[in-house]
């Protein structure tokens, strides 16, 4: 069914974002909490970094059926 | 026949000898001659016995001529003599072939050959046990008598001697008592001996007669195999006849010698009686055995004696003389006497050794003839045998010839029968064969009407089913068709095309047709109209919402912006699609609107076409719904084809011929 897949690339860019920007936010709070002496800077790095990321991979997953891919042969 | 017949009887009239060969040769011929002729003339050479014995030969030689000849001969000759002499029937007892011969049967005659034989031995060994009985006895009182007779010559012989030697011996007196004695002994002896061989002898004769009797009644019987023994008795008899007769001549002349001894002892008595009287006369004192006087006679006796003596001499010289004188008349008297009785005892002797002769040379003719008779037994069975034997072997070569001549005529019938049934038969069975062949013909004819109607009916029966199956099994695939539910698939169309394919195997369109079903309809079935209709919407939102989205744009703000267009753009839901799609009509919200119209419309195909038309992403999103529409409208096809085929086939078997 291909027109479901725009919804499950939408959902699992919406999951992934979500992770992201969680693990962004984590490791932010955890990198000002360990480092850098709670400040908000990480969080916010790591959340932009989550959001980053996750937008990145969003863009990509729905860009992928227009990647030229290209069979690399090993020459052997 | 006849003529040689009288011929023969005209000669036998004539030739006796010739009668006596035909009477012999031919049974039954001598009574035959005797009725035609009288009887037969005695034979030249008559010897009663010798005649006697022929005619016992004959008779013997007719019992077994009648025994041994063969029946067909003694037939067929008896039945000849018969047929043309007008006299009765000869009766012959022993004969059992009569003239109503009819051949008897072999193992009859051979029963009564053997009965005959049976009988015929039993006969010969009582009469050989008679015969030897009475020979036994015969001859022992004949050696009887011959002892007796012996003994009578022997008393006689010693009496005469002793006689003799009385009348010339000069012995003392007391000797000459015991020799008178002794004398009158040997006389007693002697006479008591002849008395014994005279009784013997006629005893011997008696024993001879009935032993004669004995024999002629056996050859009265006339049994062959007797005969040896009958001779053999015969000869014996005629030994001891020979025997008895030359004892009882022995005995006689010892007898008559002794009758001359006694006759001169009995002249010697009367002389000396004579003397003895003269003596006493002349001497009357003294002792009457002149013997005994010597010493006691006186001179004057001896003187008288003496005187008496001289007389008695010159007496004696005178009756000497004259004895010689009258010697001569005597001798020649006695002579003549002697002559005679030689003459007669010469002829008694002379009829005896004839008699005997003739019995001997009887008994030889009756050896001989036995003898021949043996031979010619012997050479009539083999030659008997020799007839038969050829006469079987004329038989068979006959019965072969004939049984050659049968066989090829019968064959040569058998032959030609069998050619004309078999012509006939061959005739009818070609008959048959061709009215056989002119039903079968029709008849063929007409099962290969009716077959090629039946195949033909068949043919357009079985082109109508498989039409009818075709028709069936498309419409089953219809039926498969409108089995999807809502956004569901139908069936799997794959039982229903092989239902198809199975139906008509042979029809290459339908097969065709069949093949160029998509797989994924057959495996998976395919979505409905209305299923992808109602799936068209969603993919309509879907490419609106994409609308923007292609290779060169398709990052997520771009995405975001499509979003926003496909908001703010209001578009018609439907729109009826152009004839001809112009560069602007390919716009997505124009076409998906098109599309919308045509699927509306319920055609799908248009829709589809419109669709295609996508570019981008929205031609991705809705590549499925293409897909799905590709193959419906695909199976929608071949489906409408194949049953458009069925009903033109259906309607093309179904048509009136």
């Amino acid at each position: 069914m291909s027109e479901k897949e725009l919804g499950k690339k939408l959902d699992r860019c919406l999951a992934d974002s979500a992770v992201k920007l969680g693990a962004g936010l984590g490791l932010g709070i955890v990198f000002s909490v360990v480092f850098f002496k709670r400040h908000t800077w990480p969080v916010a790095f790591g959340l932009g970094m989550g959001l980053g990321m996750a937008y990145t991979n969003c863009q990509n997953d729905l860009r992928a059926p227009y990647l030229i891919q290209r069979n690399i042969k090993m020459a052997s | 026949m006849g003529g040689g017949v009288g011929g023969t009887i005209l000669y036998a009239n004539w030739d006796p000898k010739f009668r006596a060969n035909v009477e012999k040769s031919i049974p039954y011929s001598d009574q035959v001659f005797g009725l035609a002729l009288g009887p037969a003339a005695p034979p030249p050479v008559i010897n009663k016995p010798v005649s006697q014995t022929t005619g016992v030969l004959e008779h013997i030689l007719r019992s077994h001529s009648l025994s041994f000849v063969s029946l067909n001969l003694t037939k067929f000759v008896v039945k000849h003599k018969l047929a043309h002499l007008t006299k009765e029937p000869p009766k012959c007892t022993e004969c059992e072939h009569e003239p109503a011969v009819k051949e008897r049967p072999e193992g009859e005659v051979a029963a009564r050959l053997a009965e005959q034989d049976k009988a015929e031995q039993d006969l010969l060994t009582s009469l050989s046990s008679n015969l030897e009985d009475a020979l036994g006895s015969t001859a022992k009182v004949t050696l009887q008598a011959i002892g007796a007779q012996e003994a009578a010559l022997q008393a006689i012989a010693q009496h005469t001697r002793q006689l003799r030697e009385a009348m010339e011996a000069e012995a003392p007196p007391d000797k000459k008592s015991t020799q008178w004695r002794v004398l009158e002994d040997a006389l007693s002896e002697r006479s008591r001996s002849v008395d014994e061989a005279g009784a013997a002898v006629l005893k011997a004769k008696a024993e001879l007669d009935k032993l004669r009797g004995v024999i002629d009644g056996a050859k009265h019987l006339k049994i062959a195999a007797a005969r040896p023994s009958i001779l053999a008795a015969e000869e014996n008899l005629h030994s001891m006849v020979v025997d008895l007769d030359s004892v009882v001549t022995r005995v006689q002349t010892a007898q008559s010698e002794a009758k001359i001894v006694s006759q001169y002892s009995e002249l010697v008595n009367e002389a000396k009686a004579q003397f003895q009287k003269e003596l006493n006369s002349i001497t009357p004192e003294i002792q009457a055995n002149w013997k005994g006087l010597t010493g006691k006679l006186t001179q004057d006796d001896l003187n008288s004696l003496i005187a008496h003596a001289h007389r008695r001499i010159d007496q004696l010289n005178r009756e000497l003389a004259e004895q010689r004188v009258r010697e001569q008349i005597h001798i020649d008297s006695a002579l003549e006497q002697q002559k005679l009785e030689d003459k007669k005892a010469l002829e008694v002797a002379i009829s005896t050794a004839l008699e005997h002769n003739r019995e001997q040379m009887r008994l030889e003719q009756e050896k001989k003839v036995e003898e021949t008779r043996e031979v010619m037994e012997a050479e009539m069975r083999t030659q008997l045998r020799r007839q038969a034997a050829a006469h079987t072997d004329h038989l068979r070569d006959v019965l072969k010839v004939q049984e050659q001549e049968l066989r090829s005529e019968a064959e040569e019938i058998l032959n030609s029968s069998l050619m004309e049934k078999e012509t006939e038969y061959r005739r009818l069975t070609q008959d048959q064969l061709d009215s056989f062949t002119l039903d079968m013909n029709a008849a063929y004819a007409r099962l290969k009407g009716m077959e090629e109607a039946i195949d033909s009916h068949v043919i357009a029966e079985e082109e109508a089913r498989k039409a009818h199956q075709l028709w069936l099994s498309v419409e089953a695939l219809n039926y498969t068709l409108k089995t999807a539910a809502l956004n569901d698939p139908t069936e799997p169309l794959e039982g229903a095309v092989q239902a198809i394919k199975e139906s008509c195997a042979e029809d290459e369109f339908a097969q065709a047709l069949a093949t160029a079903l998509p797989s994924e309809s057959l495996s998976r079935g395919v979505y409905s109209e209305a299923s992808l209709r109602a799936r068209f919407y969603t993919i309509r939102q879907l490419a609106r919402r994409v609308a923007l989205i292609d290779e060169t744009r398709n990052s997520l703000y771009q995405y975001f912006l499509s979003y926003l267009q496909a908001m703010l753009l209001f578009e018609k839901a439907q729109e009826a699609p152009p004839a001809k799609l112009s560069a602007e009509d390919l716009d997505t919200f124009k076409l998906l609107s098109y599309a919308a119209y045509s699927l509306e419309h319920g055609d799908l195909e248009l829709a589809a076409k419109l669709v295609n038309q996508l570019k981008g992403e929205s031609r991705r999103v809705a590549q499925d719904w293409l897909k799905e529409a590709r193959l419906t409208l695909e199976t929608k096809q071949v489906v409408s084809l194949l049953s458009a085929y069925a009903n033109a086939v259906g309607l093309g078997t179904t048509m009136a011929p």
